[in-house]
């Protein structure tokens, strides 16, 4: 007995003996091979109990020896917070430490609670949730949804966050190659010869597809997989060739983009910590070569899903690839000829194969010939009706299809061949149409939609020359096709014999004929049997979309790469249509199941989205502030001092702003900078406001109206030169702002002399804002004027400012005296500091976001997008004053005359005084005027701005109400659940209503 | 991801770069002020949205940044051709003549 | 600019990353305008300039320290790396044209090492093989959720220019790109 498993057999199988590995299945302890998957290293093992399954808690082995394994799930564990669950075991690679846990049983795997689903199974029949749990109605949530949720799922997520890093890296090649078994080495081999630039991906550690199992394949003299290993090698030494293992491609989208994942550290023991546990590729390919093989259906029979059975090729790909014996004892139960090689490979190394079950009545005449030199009985026409055994198969019953006396023969494994299915999943993916071939009863690719290939089995291409022959032509051809320079290749490959795979059979087996009470298994995953199929169609479902969402057939992890053409033959049966006109089900990504690590790669962390900061940042950090999200801004939102919470805070930077000075960092506006000799033409056709006659050194407040007359946006426009503004934008506005303006300008005024560069980062904005503003900066600035006289109120001036060059505005958002002075980014923090550094002592305080809306609320300056909403009107917001009355022409200007815009009783905005002179309203709070009228009450607005002023000593507020510049000084009511609030319309000026202050 | 045939670039580019923008050759009145409430809405609400062939606008924001013109399936998702903002509307059967991938014949189709 | 002599604090200052094959630096201080010009001022800016504007796709020229690179049919970015100020060069040239200063606006990352392009292709979905993208290409383009204008100097050398708020996103992202490659 070797150490690596009692079932190992000396001198089958490719791994080496020596290079033993431990690892542990549910806390023991096992010893597998290096280049085992978890599901080999088992069953030498002789471990074929892995799981439960989903609904029935039915005891699960392992059905396959690849990707599409829909029953071997189990968690695989490296730490507390790496944890996967659903893990396929059959894809997983052992390595030293390995810890994987069976899933989906409590307590122990081979004594599970949960398995009583099994023997209430009457009540989980196909759509058992939409009709069970219906009654009585508050039942569902407090009782059946909790329930179910405990009971329901596959495995456990981890709680904590994952640790690893996932990499991502788009690719660009002339032809991509998927599946690397016989074809897709050939075809890359003659794409790669050819000089194009060639990706090859294999989902297994290496290539080889078929070749692993297929032990009679022979290729230039060599057997099939030492050629697939040496072909590997060729394109692995070319500089032009990608070969990527452990590799799948999962989704198949528009113009040849397709995503592949790799597999990068999940087989190593101890990875380096900066490899990423999983790399995408998101390839785009001039050529894309589908050459994914095709996946062996099993049989439905009763009790089909006792641990022990399996696929006649993965019990193959056991013996050949991994030198692992599935038992001792093996039945066959086949409907093609691919089983019988496997029954052979097996008795020559030694298994006991009691009989080879064929449902065909006369199978291949020296298929049976060589059953009988080896000593193998062959029934054919027979049938397996049914499984013995519960945590492993022990017998098998055969009788006559047509009837007869059963035999019960006793077994220890049993594997089985219904034949094979052309994965047409990639094909199907890229939107091509697959068509039925009616002689081999399969869907072939048929109608292609992008620029893509099927070679090999995924095509419907039987055999080992016909399979070389196409992959030749086809990889030269796409290399030509996508490469201008490709050359001849010289590949030319000589084929030995191997078998052919077409044939078989689809749908249930005798013995699981409608009417029989059996549990035959056609999608493992899910628990679909083919009794729910037939219950489905029988309650309506036609088509076979509604039935795979009623029984939930193919639904799982492995899409139904198994049970999709069983389900669809059943269906069709019963339907009594011919599988074509039933039609299969749509493949979507992804192919095999994706993790969320690999889906999100770099977009987690510090770099999930970018974020910005402006020039003055660490001295805002550094001054205590406290910084609030704008957007992808930080933004220093107030600054407390000691012992101050926020409203003590804002209440004191309010009040310094209004009797000495504040200091604010407006960097995040945007800006953008319009030059040109139609610059003014231009910003006049942009604005609702007047521009012609703006004067050089001159600012407006403006407008930007959409064309249906609604505010877009809101800034102040300087005038630099003749041909040269400065325009600034609301900080979240300036992207599209920008956009807005380069549309009209691009393709409704293309001949206007004008272009727009964003300036937004390229000027750091410090205001300084109150009554001692002009004190404060005047020393700093050079080549201005600031008096009042030389550069009064809403001017703009270019300078200098600490010795750099400056813009500084004259304008204010607060309603005192300031300026905003613009100086290039990298300078701003050198500005700011020095500006501090003289205010500080002078009494100037700091100021944020917070302070700045109470100011500007106590002024009634709006700010788009919280005052207005997308539909308000530039009158609706009472500023009818910036709408140019001579101009003929403006973005807006026909939706502003539009009858609903014109009528009476629009919303509008205007400012709320609270009669107990102490509330502050909850912004977004609505409003109606009689506070005793019915639920539901009229609302006829809502509360858009509130806030404390502790300038005005009371609560201000501004509304959208409707009518409401005609409501001055009524009463109105805002009901809130601890009470109403009783409000008085009012203007929207709390403060200064004169504006005097402004020019001081 | 697509990629788009930016005509200023002179190439295909991915997706990423580029921002759509609504159904094409729909210019603004130059009379504008003037207009019926109807003109007016058909200018400015109303869209085709038709299955099959499309006229739209796409930008190519993150690239050249300009705007240009598209014709598209919205089928199957297919740029038939692109072209320069303010060039004519060009002759469909042509565009779909010139750009159409065969769809009718892969070559491992069989 | 005639403000040179003060030093500017660069967003990116002191940072580092990379590994063996490929090395991430912030660039130094640059100046930089943002030009524009229709088809027939062409060859008058490029006078004024001392450097003919390229006019295809794609293209850069580059004359010492002076770099012009093709934005979009009317659009190039002019990044000076010497001390000969752009901005006075373009006010000389009195043909119909757009100059924006936007030295500050813009900072820029070195990324150079024989695998520049892999790092790049993390987030930027362009082909950048020396076929598509040979030395002296430059484009606009995306990098993860951001724009960068993408330059390559050197077969293994790319220069990034993005806006300065989103050049730590871009540095960490390309720190992100270089692990484990």
């Amino acid at each position: 007995m070797s150490a690596a498993g009692a079932n190992r057999i000396a001198g089958a199988g490719r791994l080496t003996p020596a290079n033993t590995v431990r690892f542990t299945f549910d806390g023991k302890s096992y010893t597998g091979l290096q280049g085992d998957t978890l599901a080999s290293a088992l069953i030498a093992n002789d471990v074929h109990l892995v799981g439960r399954s989903f609904k029935y808690h039915r005891p699960r082995g392992i059905l396959s020896a690849g990707p599409e394994e829909p029953s071997a799930l189990v968690g695989v564990r490296r730490d507390a917070s790496r944890h996967t669950p659903n893990i396929r075991a059959t894809v997983q690679e052992i390595h030293d430490g390995l810890d994987a846990v069976s899933q989906n049983r409590w307590p122990s795997l081979t004594f599970d609670i949960g398995a009583l689903n099994d023997i209430g199974s009457p009540m989980f029949s196909a759509g058992f949730y939409y009709k069970t749990f219906m009654w009585p109605k508050a039942a569902w949530k407090h009782i059946y949804e909790p329930v179910i949720r405990n009971a329901a799922g596959l495995g456990v997520a981890p709680k904590e966050a994952d640790p690893d890093n996932y990499a991502a890296r788009y690719v660009h090649c002339d032809v991509l190659v998927i599946g690397g078994g016989v074809a897709g080495l050939t075809a890359a081999l003659s794409a790669a010869e050819s000089g194009a630039r060639v990706i090859l991906c294999d989902e297994n550690a290496h290539p080889g597809g078929a070749l692993r199992f297929e032990g009679e394949a022979r290729l230039d003299g060599m057997a099939g997989h030492d050629w697939a290993v040496q072909a590997a090698g060729r394109l692995a030494a070319m500089d032009n060739v990608r070969l990527l293992t452990r590799t799948t491609a999962f989704g198949y989208y528009a113009q040849n983009f397709v995503g592949l994942v790799e597999r990068v550290t999940d087989h190593l023991a101890a990875p380096e910590p900066d490899m990423p546990r999983e790399r995408v590729w998101q390839v785009r390919a001039g050529k894309v070569i589908i050459a994914a093989g095709a996946i062996e259906r099993h049989m439905v029979f009763a009790n089909n899903d006792r641990p022990g059975i399996m696929l006649a090729s993965a019990a193959r790909t056991y013996l050949n690839h991994y030198g692992v014996a599935v038992g001792r004892k093996v039945g066959v139960y086949t409907a093609n000829d691919s089983a019988y090689g496997a029954a052979f490979d097996l008795k020559r190394a030694g298994a006991d194969i009691p009989a080879i079950v064929d449902l065909r009545d006369e199978p291949d005449a020296g298929l049976v010939e060589e059953a009988g030199v080896l000593g193998i009985r062959v029934l054919t026409g027979h049938a397996v009706t049914g499984a013995g055994g519960k945590l492993r198969v022990a017998s098998m019953s055969v009788e006559p299809k047509k009837g007869g006396r059963t035999e019960v023969i006793p077994v220890d494994a049993l594997i089985m061949s219904a034949g094979w299915t052309p994965s047409v999943h990639m094909f199907s993916q890229s939107r091509g149409k697959v068509a039925w071939d009616e002689e081999t009863g399969r869907f072939l690719p048929g109608t292609y939609a992008q620029e893509c290939a099927s070679i090999g089995a995924c095509n419907g291409t039987d055999g080992l020359e016909a399979t070389v022959n196409e992959a030749l032509a086809v990889g030269e051809a796409a290399a030509k096709a996508a490469h201008p320079k490709a050359k001849k290749p010289s590949v030319a490959i000589s084929v030995g014999s191997a078998g052919k795979w077409a044939g078989g059979m689809v749908g249930a087996g005798p013995g699981a004929e409608a009417g029989k009470v059996v549990k035959a298994f056609v999608d493992f995953q899910n628990d679909v049997t083919a009794k729910d199929i037939r219950l489905a169609v029988q309650e309506g479902m036609h088509s076979i979309e509604h039935v795979k969402r009623f029984t939930t057939n193919g639904m799982a992890t492995d899409q139904g790469k198994l049970s999709n053409l069983h389900g669809l033959a059943i269906a069709a049966e019963a339907l009594d249509k011919p599988i074509p006109k039933v039609g299969l089900t749509t493949f979507r990504p992804p192919y095999t199941p994706t993790t969320f690590g690999a889906i999100v790669n770099h977009a987690r962390g510090k770099i999930f989205d970018p974020m910005r900061r402006t020039p003055m940042h660490a001295a805002e950090a550094a001054a205590g502030a406290v910084f609030e999200d704008v957007g992808q801004w930080k933004r220093a939102w107030y600054y407390p001092r000691a012992g101050e919470d926020m409203h003590a805070a804002v209440n004191r930077e309010c009040r310094t702003v209004r009797e000495v000075a504040g200091m604010f960092d407006a960097s995040t506006l945007g800006k953008i900078e319009v030059v040109g000799p139609d610059a003014a033409k231009f910003l006049n056709i942009l604005y609702t406001n007047p521009f012609l006659k703006l004067g050089v050194g001159r600012l407006r407040y403006g407008i930007m109206c959409r064309e249906d007359g609604f505010i877009y946006d809101d800034g102040v426009v300087g005038r630099l030169a003749e041909d040269r503004f400065h325009v600034t934008t609301t900080t979240g506005g300036a992207p599209r702002v920008l956009h807005h303006m380069e549309d009209y300008l691009q393709t409704e005024f293309p001949d206007l002399k004008v272009w727009l560069t964003s300036t937004s980062e390229q000027w750091a904005v410090i205001a300084v804002q109150g009554p001692k503003a002009r004190e404060i900066v005047e020393p700093f600035v050079e080549g201005i004027d600031l008096s009042n006289e030389a550069f009064p109120h809403m001017s703009v001036a270019e300078g200098t400012v600490c010795g750099v060059p400056a813009r500084v505005f004259r304008m204010s958002f607060t309603g005192e005296a300031g300026y905003e002075i613009n100086v290039p980014a990298d300078y701003g923090r050198m500005v700011w500091d020095a500006i501090y550094e003289r205010g500080a002592p002078m009494g100037m305080c700091l100021y944020g976001t917070e302070t700045m809306h109470v100011l500007r609320a106590e002024k009634g300056y709006i700010i788009v997008g919280q005052d207005t909403d997308g539909t308000v009107t530039p009158h609706d917001a009472g500023l009818s004053w910036a709408i140019g009355k001579k101009k003929t022409d403006f973005v807006g200007v026909r939706g502003l005359k539009r009858p609903d815009l014109v009528a009476e009783g629009r919303r509008q905005l205007v400012g709320l005084k609270v009669k107990d002179g102490k509330s502050v309203l909850e912004e977004g709070a609505q409003i109606v005027d009689n506070p005793k009228q019915a639920i539901p009450m009229k609302m006829i607005g809502w509360v858009s701005s509130s806030y404390w002023s502790e300038n005005c000593g009371a609560p201000i507020a501004m509304a959208l109400v409707e009518n409401g510049h005609n409501r001055m000084g009524e009463t109105l009511y805002v009901p809130m659940p601890d009470g109403v609030i009783e409000v008085e319309v009012c203007g929207t000026v709390f403060f200064d209503e004169e504006g005097g202050r402004l020019h001081g | 991801m697509l990629l788009i045939h930016c005509p200023y670039c002179g190439e295909e580019r991915p997706e990423l770069e580029f921002r759509h923008a609504g159904e094409a050759h729909i210019a603004r009145p130059e009379n504008i002020a003037e207009i019926s409430d109807e003109d007016f809405a058909h200018y400015f609400f109303y869209r085709d949205n038709p299955k099959g062939v499309t006229f739209e606008r796409w930008r190519h924001m993150h690239g050249c940044g300009r705007f240009f013109n598209a014709v598209r399936d919205s089928v199957s998702d297919k740029f038939l051709t692109t072209y320069k903002a303010g060039e004519p509307k060009p002759d469909i059967a042509d565009a779909a003549n010139e750009n159409q991938i065969n769809t009718s014949k892969g070559q491992g189709a069989k | 600019m005639a403000e040179a002599q003060i030093a500017r604090e660069l967003p990116l200052a002191g940072r580092a990353a990379g590994g063996a094959s490929v090395s991430i630096t912030p660039a130094e201080p640059a100046m930089r305008v943002s030009l524009r010009a229709p088809q027939e001022s062409i060859a008058a800016v490029s006078k004024g300039l001392g450097i003919d504007l390229p006019t295809r796709p794609k293209q850069s020229a580059v004359a010492g320290a002076r770099s012009v690179l093709w934005l979009g049919p009317d659009e190039w970015l002019v990044i000076e790396e010497g001390d000969r100020d752009p901005m006075a060069d373009l006010a000389r040239a009195t043909a119909l044209h757009s100059a924006v200063d936007v030295s500050h606006r813009n900072t820029a990352i070195l990324v150079t090492g024989t695998q520049v392009a892999d790092v790049l292709n993390a987030g930027c979905p362009q082909d950048l093989s020396l076929e598509a993208f040979p030395v002296g290409a430059c484009s606009r383009t995306v990098m993860g959720k951001i724009e960068v204008v993408l330059f390559r100097t050197a077969e293994d050398a790319f220069r990034v220019e993005c806006w300065r708020s989103f050049s730590d996103y871009a540095f960490e992202f390309l720190r992100d790109a270089a692990r484990g490659l």
